[in-house]
């Protein structure tokens, strides 16, 4: 049996595996926040704490409504996509004309005080949220054992990622959006509706994020502060695919998880570092990112 | 009103109150803890309310005492707690600090607090350290140490069976120092350690480093973390079927706020010591529920419970000694036995280890559950000699 640098290959595939179900959440998360970049020139902080809100509603569809998980996965978004419409309507459309940094502090105040709330209703410790009775279970690949809701996760986020990359890339309503984004005078002057594509687009990336947090509630604690630890490293996987690309954000987010399981086998220490440092090389080789394109 | 009166109205108030003054003593104390990250509900704004309620039974007023409580977060920065404990001490006339869970704070806290003469009481923290190598004449370790966390699960775990460890420790003093003590107990039994990985804290993700404990094909995984790292631990470890596949995991140090979290689906059958449990006794239960009412119908935790106690201790030695200067306190402290409803009977040691009984638990199965926070059954009582380090082992200067 051979080994790579002293581990066993099916310790590795293993580990591969789980990369890629880490990089999935990654790829979820940075694709939202990419569509808000792309097309709203927001840098949205809000991300994180919208991803947690994702998970909380879960948990209180199925605490105090009964309402399952699957149910919850599409009812989380459209309610978390919702406080984002207004959101965008009552704040944010008011400094769209300013700089970038104003959208940052505005939509970084928000999570601050969204995760502020949820901290003090529901404490810091977290809620326990069950693996739904028909994803328990798990399947031996002789190499590892795969959890069946984790499987799941790669095949849900994968699903929708390429759909939102062919809405937008390939669709009529995706020809729309980018056309309001490159100028949204004479788009308008066309005969359509500007401002409520730019208010949907928004409401669309907050869905994301609280899907991400629906397909994380059974595996990870469901805490006010579980988007705080994400939405950092979300950052630096969109930094390092290009402010703005979908496909960009799609593959770092994948890769990016693929590299930080490896770090998990090879240097544990670094595991929680080793994006940073890949993106501080990034921004020195290629400034506008992997798939950026520069202005 | 000008200047003048004002300064006349101050000087008439102060010859008034002097004479008052001269019989009272008045104490700060700061609570200072996690408020907002990963340890806030096991210690946070309990751990406040838990010395609001010492200095109620122990009618402070009553006994000419004047008990201030000021409370601050350090969200676990060493950075941020030493700052704050710089502050209390030289401009905000804080005169002891109780709580500092987060070993890499506590060490801090302890020696500002040394140098500046003043005194702490740590109930949150767990390093063996603060009694050992970096032991302090003006620190007790109250409530639990990873030590006797050690002596409890480990020993347990081994004499059940577990001969064979693996960790997935936190990377910070505390899970370098709780795996380094659960070694020892382990290795002293006749086990062995196989491997042990790192953890960056806090994390989310703990699946890679739960299959390298498994395929370690060690008997036990030994969490030597805490918070929100253990819950997300346990709750995955359920997931890749680790518990299924014959591999036990020791929660080194879980509080009850954690199994509330999981959830006993997740958390049962888990080994854990603790000092104190809302439901042992009537009197923890008499205190356990006047503490829920104030906090939202949370029992506390053992951080929480320890505040408690050391508050109350400290209080009794400065109505004893008649002073707050910190040697006299602190000499008073060690020399009077502890006793409360919550840790009963106990003593502190030379080295500021305080004494008493540590309990080992096994989270219930759903079905035996009566209802929220019924989470625990007693499997075994270890004495304080039992628990915790002897003496002369500690390392501590302060043992002769």
């Amino acid at each position: 049996m051979f080994e790579l640098l002293g581990v066993p290959p099916q310790a590795l595939f293993g580990q591969v595996l789980l990369g890629l179900i880490n990089g999935s959440f990654y790829a979820i998360l940075s694709l939202g926040l990419a569509v808000i970049f792309g097309l709203l020139n927001i840098i949205n902080f809000a991300h994180g704490a919208q991803y947690m809100m994702g998970a909380f509603v879960a948990w209180m569809c199925l605490n105090y409504l009964g309402v399952n998980y699957w149910a919850a996965l599409l009812l989380a978004p459209i309610v978390v996509g919702a406080t984002g419409i207004v959101i965008e309507r009552v704040f944010l459309a008011r400094i769209a004309k300013y700089d970038h940094l104003y959208g940052l502090l505005l939509t970084f105040g928000l999570a601050l005080i969204i995760q502020g709330l949820f901290r003090n209703y529901y404490g810091s410790s977290g809620l326990p949220y069950g693996i739904p009775p028909q994803l328990t279970g798990g399947h031996n690949l002789g190499f590892m054992f795969l959890p069946t809701y984790r499987g799941w996760v790669v095949v849900a986020s994968l699903v929708i990622c390429l759909a939102t990359w062919f809405m937008i890339e390939k669709t009529k309503l995706g020809a729309y959006l980018r056309a309001a984004t490159e100028n949204p005078t004479l788009t308008q002057a066309f005969g359509i509706n500007v401002p409520l594509l730019v208010t949907l687009t928004y409401g669309f990336g907050v869905a994301l994020a609280a899907f991400a947090g629906v397909l994380a509630a059974p595996i990870y604690a469901v805490n006010p502060n579980m988007g705080a630890d994400l939405i950092i490293v979300v950052f630096a996987v969109v930094v390092i695919g290009g402010m703005g690309s979908i496909m960009g954000a799609i593959v770092t987010g994948f890769s990016l998880g693929l590299i930080e399981g490896l770090t998990k086998v090879f240097y544990p220490e670094a595991s929680s570092t080793v994006i940073f440092i890949i993106m501080v090389l990034v921004l020195l080789v290629k400034p506008a990112g992997l798939f950026g394109r520069t202005a | 009103m000008n200047l003048k009166t004002l300064l006349a109205a101050t000087a008439l108030g102060a010859l008034m109150a002097a004479p008052a003054l001269a019989q009272q003593i008045s104490v700060k104390a700061g609570v200072l803890n996690d408020r907002s990250g990963i340890y806030a509900d096991l210690s946070g704004e309990g751990s406040v309310i838990a010395a609001r309620l010492a200095v109620e039974d122990f009618k402070a007023a009553e006994k000419g005492i004047k008990v201030e409580i000021v409370s601050a977060d350090h969200q676990n920065k060493p950075d941020v707690g030493s700052t704050i404990t710089r502050q209390w001490y030289d401009q905000d006339g804080v005169d002891l600090i109780l709580d500092v869970p987060t070993s890499s704070v506590a060490l801090a806290v302890s020696q500002i607090t040394k140098d500046k003469n003043k005194i702490l009481i740590n109930s949150g923290a767990g390093t063996s350290d603060l009694t050992g190598k970096a032991c302090s004449p003006n620190t007790v370790h109250w409530t639990y140490d990873t030590y006797a966390l050690a002596q409890g699960t480990g020993g347990a775990m081994v004499k059940a069976g577990g001969d064979s460890w693996f960790f997935l420790t936190a990377d910070y003093a505390f899970g370098h120092s709780l795996e380094r003590d659960t070694s020892a107990v382990v290795t002293k039994a006749g086990g062995k350690v196989v491997g042990a990985v790192r953890t960056p804290f806090p994390g989310t993700d703990f699946s890679s480093f739960l299959l390298q404990a498994q395929a370690s094909k060690a008997k036990v995984i030994g969490l030597a973390n805490a918070g929100g790292d253990l819950t997300n631990s346990v709750k995955q470890a359920s997931e890749f079927g680790i518990t299924q596949g014959g591999q036990k995991l020791a929660g080194l140090l879980t509080f009850a706020s954690d199994v509330h979290a999981l959830g006993l689906q997740a958390a049962q059958g888990l080994v854990l010591t603790e000092s104190f449990y809302w439901d042992r006794d009537d009197g923890t239960r008499a205190f356990s529920e006047r503490f829920a009412k104030l906090n939202g119908g949370k029992k506390p935790t053992m951080v929480q419970a320890g505040v408690y106690s050391g508050l109350l201790h400290y209080l009794k030695a400065v109505e004893a000694a008649k002073s707050k200067d910190s040697a006299v306190v602190m000499a008073k402290m060690k020399e009077m036995p502890t006793d409360d409803p919550l840790f009963g009977k106990g003593s502190i040691r030379v080295n500021g280890r305080k004494m008493h009984s540590m309990y080992l638990y096994e989270v219930k199965k759903p079905s035996e559950s009566k209802g929220p926070w019924d989470y625990y059954k007693q499997i075994a009582v270890l004495s304080g000699e039992e628990a915790f380090q002897p003496l002369a082992e500690t390392g501590c200067p302060l043992v002769k």
